[in-house]
């Protein structure tokens, strides 16, 4: 059974007037089908207005399809009786790291969740312990979130999330409010949970070079899933990805310039290393 | 900074006061406002002073502290002190055109004074002993019984915690945003109380639009994390008294009788 699975799911942006007659209406999800596999590392992309944070929206059942129909780990969302456990088995982390943060220290806000599914305190102390540490953030355990920078609040938030036993966590652009370091630390504890525990992750973002170590990536485009492929495939496409308005990774883009003039260059390069490699076997030389 | 302000000020120690549950300090304060508007004895005064200072040297909190806390309250003191001098009724002590002093308006001004600056420091105790957290929870667990009668008091809490966790974040929010006017020219020190106000409306707007918008992603992070109001929710850390919660509620009632034996003898 899949983590994921979607069919020809829809959802419809409706716009109101004073007297409650439709004025407006888009397609913001326009017949998605995707199936994302337990203890896979899937990235979304796309720009912005692609629809990739509704659809983030309809994983954890906060919005409920127009059309069509989603099922995480088996549950359809829209059987409102499941809500809370499909909520709990897939857990959310937002943008804005100040505004998802409800307790008044790192402890308390990593217990909101499990105390909401009435776990008994003991159970919850222990749940608690295991996902600040998991997150590493045991020395800010009685700290005040606002003492915190954004990566490591993010890193509550992610704690917070993991408190509920999700088997899937879905992140909606974590690191869009996060100076380089904060990034990259989150971007550690997140491969830490996919590889270590199997936890299913899936990560909305801009950031390319978040992107190149995914299992899997979709790109979204006004509302349809255009691209679904392994990094490397994904980004051998350069000039589609730049019609898209997204980014490539630096090297990735060097190496697809060279090749436009006329050396055998792979362009499906994704880290510096690959592209020392490359360079090496076109050239003939040898870095040391 | 801007980030360090909490409301009530809380003082971090581990005094046996810190450790009361919060339902008792709760009780105890209740019991203070009120044994205090028993009588009009000074013997009131005194031992309510002096039971306060006991407190005060157990909770460990530097004297110093907790006086400053009276600086803010100082403007409203004076004031009724000088209303009460001026316009209480008896034998006058001195007087200028319409101004009259009676004796009777200084000796109760005096005295209503002291009450004042006690029923003060006796609960900004409380805030100070017990984090804003362990109050509301407090708050939550003794005033269930209010549920009955239709009273929200479970919503009430949350929204007193979430408040208060939001308050240092709104606040530098107003202070990014008044820089960010000020930087474009927005005025907000000179002119008459009047033309101050009126510069703060630009300031209000924006500050609202955003504390909305707080709000509503609070609303959907909480609802990712399943809360479903206060029905089957349990805690990480559960109210329970101990001993020595019994004892102090043993210490409250035997103050309260000691208050009603002064008003009564």
């Amino acid at each position: 059974m899949s983590m994921i699975k979607s069919i020809r799911l829809c959802h419809a942006y409706k716009k109101y007037d004073e007297t409650g007659t439709e004025v407006f209406r888009t397609r913001v999800l326009d017949e998605i089908d995707i199936q994302i596999e337990e203890g896979q590392f899937v990235a979304i992309l796309g720009h912005n207005g692609s629809g990739k944070s509704t659809l983030a929206r309809h994983l954890n059942a906060l919005l409920q399809p127009d059309k069509g129909e989603l099922y995480i780990d088996g549950m359809l969302t829209k059987d409102v009786e499941k809500i809370y456990r499909i909520r709990q088995s897939c857990g959310m982390v937002f943008q804005n790291p100040d505004n998802q943060i409800i307790g008044a220290t790192v402890e308390e806000d990593v217990a909101f969740g499990p105390e909401n599914l009435g776990v008994k305190p003991e159970d919850i102390v222990k749940r608690v312990d295991e996902s600040i540490e998991k997150v590493n953030m045991e020395k800010f355990r009685f700290k005040s979130p606002n003492h915190l920078s954004g990566g490591q609040k993010q890193r509550v938030a992610i704690a917070s999330a993991l408190a509920m036993k999700p088997k899937c966590i879905v992140l909606d652009e974590p690191t869009a409010m996060l100076d380089p370091k904060g990034r990259q630390d989150v971007m550690e504890v997140l491969r830490y949970l996919n590889r270590t525990f199997g936890i299913t992750i899936i990560l909305i973002t801009h950031h390319m070079s978040e992107a190149v170590r995914a299992d899997k990536i979709f790109v979204m485009n006004k509302g349809k899933v255009v691209m679904e492929d392994t990094p490397r495939h994904i980004f051998s496409h350069v000039p589609e990805l730049k019609e898209l308005k997204l980014e490539v990774p630096l090297v990735t883009e060097i190496a697809y310039e060279l090749m436009r003039q006329g050396l055998f260059f792979r362009c499906d390069i994704l880290t510096a290393e690959e592209f020392a490699e490359e360079f090496e076997r076109v050239m003939g030389l040898r870095f040391d | 900074m801007l980030r360090d302000i909490t409301l009530g000020r809380y003082y971090r120690s581990d005094s046996i006061i810190h450790k009361l549950d919060p339902r008792v300090k709760l009780f105890a304060v209740l019991m203070f406002v009120l044994t205090m508007f028993m009588g009009d004895r000074y013997l009131h005064l005194a031992a309510a002073a002096l039971s306060l200072l006991v407190l005060i040297v157990v909770s460990r909190i530097p004297f110093s502290y907790i006086v400053r806390g009276l600086r803010f309250i100082a403007v409203l003191l004076t004031m009724s002190a000088l209303c009460i001098v001026f316009f209480t009724k008896g034998r006058e002590l001195w007087s200028y055109g319409i101004l009259r002093i009676t004796y009777e308006g200084v000796q109760k001004a005096v005295f209503v004074s002291i009450r004042l600056v006690l029923l003060i420091l006796g609960s900004s105790l409380l805030t100070l002993t017990t984090t804003p957290g362990n109050l509301t929870d407090g708050m939550d667990r003794s005033l269930g019984f209010l549920e009955k009668i239709k009273i929200p008091v479970h919503d009430i809490a949350m929204m007193m915690s979430v408040a208060l966790r939001f308050i240092p974040i709104l606040t530098e929010e107003t202070d990014k945003i008044m820089k960010a006017q000020t930087s474009r020219g927005a005025d907000f020190e000179s002119g008459g109380v009047i033309r101050r106000a009126k510069a703060l409306l630009p300031l209000l707007v924006p500050l609202f639009i955003a504390a909305f918008r707080r709000a509503n992603d609070l609303a959907t992070a909480m609802d990712a994390r399943c809360y479903m109001g206060g029905a089957g929710r349990t805690k990480m850390r559960p109210l329970r008294y101990g001993r020595r919660d019994y004892i102090a509620y043993l210490l409250i009632v035997l103050y309260v009788i000691l208050m009603a034996g002064i008003r009564f003898c």
